[in-house]
């Protein structure tokens, strides 16, 4: 039979513990996170292969993906050859001011235009300030980190 | 004798400038060990940065930023009763620390019934908590204020009943006597004079009861259901702000302060410790006393970020089916005793 207002005792003895190991806490910014490999910090934009579809604009649950894009027409290499059009991409805006880090824009893109970066550090004193243009996006792609290693 | 060379409303100014000094100084820190030590028991580091290191001037700080906020007053709350509450409330807690010895010879006002008026003027912090859930025409404040002079009808009863076995064993009402009295030797262990505090020797169930019955009294968790911000918001607190709200912040330790020293008082000792002879004990004396002040205060802190807050009725039935029962055995054990030995 256990005795009567032990657990009380055993909860002291609990937060007694909690109260002399060390705290979880990390202290950024003088000391940084360990992040996860998969981390969602922020989406990096490879405009090479953004064919302006809009699957990520309309797939987004907030709508804070923007797109504007033209399309513009490409002579045949050969005589007789087709004109083809392609999609020039005018305007790629991410308002993180909106964002939810889902990450169905990403999963959604066919083309592998949108990428997870795990870099968090871009909080800005202007509300405005975090709708990132598609220059800045790009600048993202750099801390993309690689794929791991296909399993043999 | 000094005391008779300096005019007598100076030598008062001088006493309620130290004692309010003392109480506000050790409050301050009070604050800030609550920051700190609930932080750790959450595995947090607490305040930080604000003083350079530690946070240590977090408190300072964050009454700072209380000042700088407005003070309203809700267009249905009775003004005046509004306005005068967390005075009355600061004021009734601030009036204990008048009567606890902090040296031998160091007491603002060594009073011949000091157990009575401690408990008289400690109820006067819960009228001013009964204003202001009144006042503030606020139905969250007006549970928070019932609530909370229920608490105190039911729990100021074993209060009190714990402190008569005490004056009973004492044989005074006098917290100077009371400390004497615990200083007395008890007996002798091969040439070594025992003197044991309350707490050890006679008194352990009202240490207990009277612990219990003091977080009641200072409306913290597990007894914390007149402020229940989970139900009340604030309780009796919600309309306040700034100067105001700060004033009950600051009464609500300093409550906490004031019990400490009571019990440490009462049940610990006081300013007394063993070993230290009793001219030392003039200047030891006060930080001896803050030290087991401390440790109440690190008791208190401990069960507050422990335990869950228990339900109204289970609050009454332990205070009128547990607690004064146990008091009055405990008078009756410790009358009996005092007649025999």
């Amino acid at each position: 039979m256990a005795i009567p207002g032990i657990g009380l005792v055993k909860g002291l003895w609990i937060t007694l513990k909690a109260l002399f190991t060390k705290p979880v806490t990390v202290m950024w910014p003088d000391e940084k996170e360990e992040l996860a490999v998969r981390a969602r910090g922020v989406i990096a934009l490879d405009t090479n292969n953004c064919t302006s579809c809009m699957l990520c604009s309309r797939e987004c649950p907030d709508w804070c993906i923007y797109i504007e894009a033209h399309k513009v027409e490409i002579q045949p290499d050969k005589p007789g050859g087709r004109v083809r059009t392609k999609n020039i991409l005018d305007r790629f805006d991410i308002d993180y001011g909106l964002c939810m880090y889902c990450g169905i824009c990403v999963e959604v893109c066919p083309f592998d235009a949108l990428y997870w970066s795990p870099e968090y550090e871009y909080s800005e004193y202007r509300i405005s300030d975090l709708l990132h243009d598609k220059q800045r996006l790009s600048d993202w792609m750099a801390t993309v980190p690689r794929p791991a290693e296909l399993e043999k | 004798m000094i005391v008779a060379a300096v005019p007598f409303a100076l030598w008062l100014a001088a006493k309620a400038v130290v004692t309010l000094g003392l109480m506000l100084g050790v409050v301050l820190v009070v604050i800030w060990a609550e920051l700190k030590w609930s932080a750790h028991i959450q595995s947090r580091v607490g305040p930080w940065y604000v003083g350079g290191r530690y946070g240590w001037l977090h408190p300072i700080a964050e009454a700072l930023k209380f000042l700088q906020k407005e003070d309203l007053v809700p267009e249905a709350a009775d003004d005046k009763v509004f306005r005068l509450a967390p005075y009355v409330m600061l004021a009734g807690t601030i009036a204990t620390f008048a009567v606890i010895p902090i040296g031998p010879t160091v007491v603002a006002r060594d009073l011949d019934i000091g157990i009575f008026y401690l408990l008289a003027i400690s109820s006067l912090s819960t009228l001013g908590v009964l204003m202001a859930g009144w006042s503030s025409a606020n139905k969250y404040s007006l549970i928070g204020g019932v609530r909370a002079g229920a608490q105190l009808i039911a729990y100021e009863l074993p209060l009190i009943l714990a402190l008569v076995a005490v004056a009973i064993q004492a044989g005074t009402l006098s917290l100077n006597g009371i400390v004497a009295a615990q200083t007395e030797t008890l007996f002798t262990i091969g040439g070594f004079d025992v003197a044991l505090p309350f707490a050890l020797s006679g008194q352990f169930i009202g240490f207990v009861v009277f612990i219990i019955a003091s977080l009641a009294e200072l409306n913290r968790t597990p007894f914390d259901l007149p402020l229940a911000e989970s139900e009340l918001t604030m309780g009796y607190v919600t309309e306040y702000s700034g100067l105001r709200f700060s004033m009950f912040f600051l009464g609500e330790y300093a409550g906490v302060v004031a019990m400490a020293a009571v019990i440490s008082t009462v049940y610990l000792g006081g300013y007394w410790m063993p070993g230290i002879s009793d001219d030392a004990l003039d200047w030891l004396g006060p930080f001896i006393l803050v030290g087991k002040i401390f440790f109440i205060v690190f008791l208190y802190i401990w069960f507050r970020w422990t335990w869950p807050r228990i339900r109204e009725d289970q609050l009454q039935r332990m205070a009128w089916k547990w607690l004064i029962p146990l008091t009055l055995f405990n008078i009756m054990a410790t009358a009996t005793l005092k007649v025999v030995l």
